[in-house]
């Protein structure tokens, strides 16, 4: 099945300000087409996760969005340093983030099971110093 | 109970969206870690929080939370308060801490939502 809209967004490497920007421009699409608030809710908390990981740890990167009418399929990628050990960085609590992050309210390493927990399919792919890649699909319905 | 009861018991600050004073408030939660509040308060629609950044305002946004209010006298910057305005976010401040600004509201009506241990 082809999908109905198609969005491609950079994630700026530099301003952490500016997190946040693609997810919430997301949410913005799937509210206009009056998906379901617990929909929204779960697809933003997935993405932004998934986008301050960029910002945080990738060195910026890119996020590929399609909506189809039964489901919505999100692709948060860069590349950045990668991950070495895929296991240990699921783990709640594990966190590599530096100490001015803390400092901004995040880096508690639970962003990674969070997205987990919130997706219907979450796929994470990645290699140290090749960059990572975070499949995320949520049903519509 | 409505955003202005809100603001009267907390001797709050508005400081955005002055206009939505009647949105009723059910639950609230009190953190200083975005994390905790993304990962732990599915259901609240106010936090009341110590940090000052425009990640507070995101955070909210993406947890549909529609009232925050800054404790310990902390003020929204320029920059967050239009970050704010654009989303519909209210904006409180009160001179109180987060003890006795959570203390106040929990006793008069605010639950607190969610676990920490799903
Ligand atoms: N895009 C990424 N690039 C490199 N490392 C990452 C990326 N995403 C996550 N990680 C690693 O996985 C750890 C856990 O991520 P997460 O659960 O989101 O927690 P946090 O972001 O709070 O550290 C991070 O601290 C980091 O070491
Ligand atoms: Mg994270």
């Amino acid at each position: 099945m082809s999908s109905i809209i198609k969005k491609e967004y950079d994630i700026p490497a530099n301003d952490f300000s500016l997190a946040g920007e693609a997810s919430s421009n997301v949410r913005k699409l799937l509210t206009q087409l009056g998906v379901y608030p617990t929909v929204i809710k779960r697809t933003s908390i997935a993405m932004y996760e998934a986008e301050l990981n960029v910002v945080i740890h990738g060195n910026g990167g890119k996020a590929r969005v399609e909506i189809f009418e039964d489901k919505i399929e999100i692709l948060v990628y860069d590349e950045g340093p990668g991950i070495e050990d895929i296991e240990l960085a699921m783990k709640e609590g594990y966190s590599t983030a530096p100490d001015f992050i803390r400092e901004m309210g995040f880096g508690a390493g639970m962003g990674l099971s969070n997205i987990k927990k919130n997706s219907d399919r979450f796929v994470l792919e990645s290699e140290p110093n090749k960059g990572t890649r975070v499949y995320i699909t949520i049903y519509l319905y | 109970m409505e955003v202005k009861q809100i603001k009267e018991l907390i001797t709050g600050e508005v400081h955005t969206c002055a206009d939505r004073m009647d949105i009723v408030i059910k639950s609230a939660c009190g953190a200083d870690l975005m994390s905790d509040v993304m990962a732990f308060s599915k259901e609240n629609a106010m936090l009341l929080t110590g940090l000052v950044n425009p990640q507070v305002i995101r955070t909210a946004e993406m947890m549909d939370i529609q009232v925050v209010v800054f404790v310990r006298g902390k003020k929204p910057t320029a920059e967050m308060c239009e970050l704010a305005e654009e989303k519909g976010i209210v904006l409180l401040s009160t001179e109180l801490t987060m003890f006795t600004a959570c203390g106040i509201l929990y006793k008069a009506g605010i639950a607190g939502k969610g676990s920490g241990c799903e």
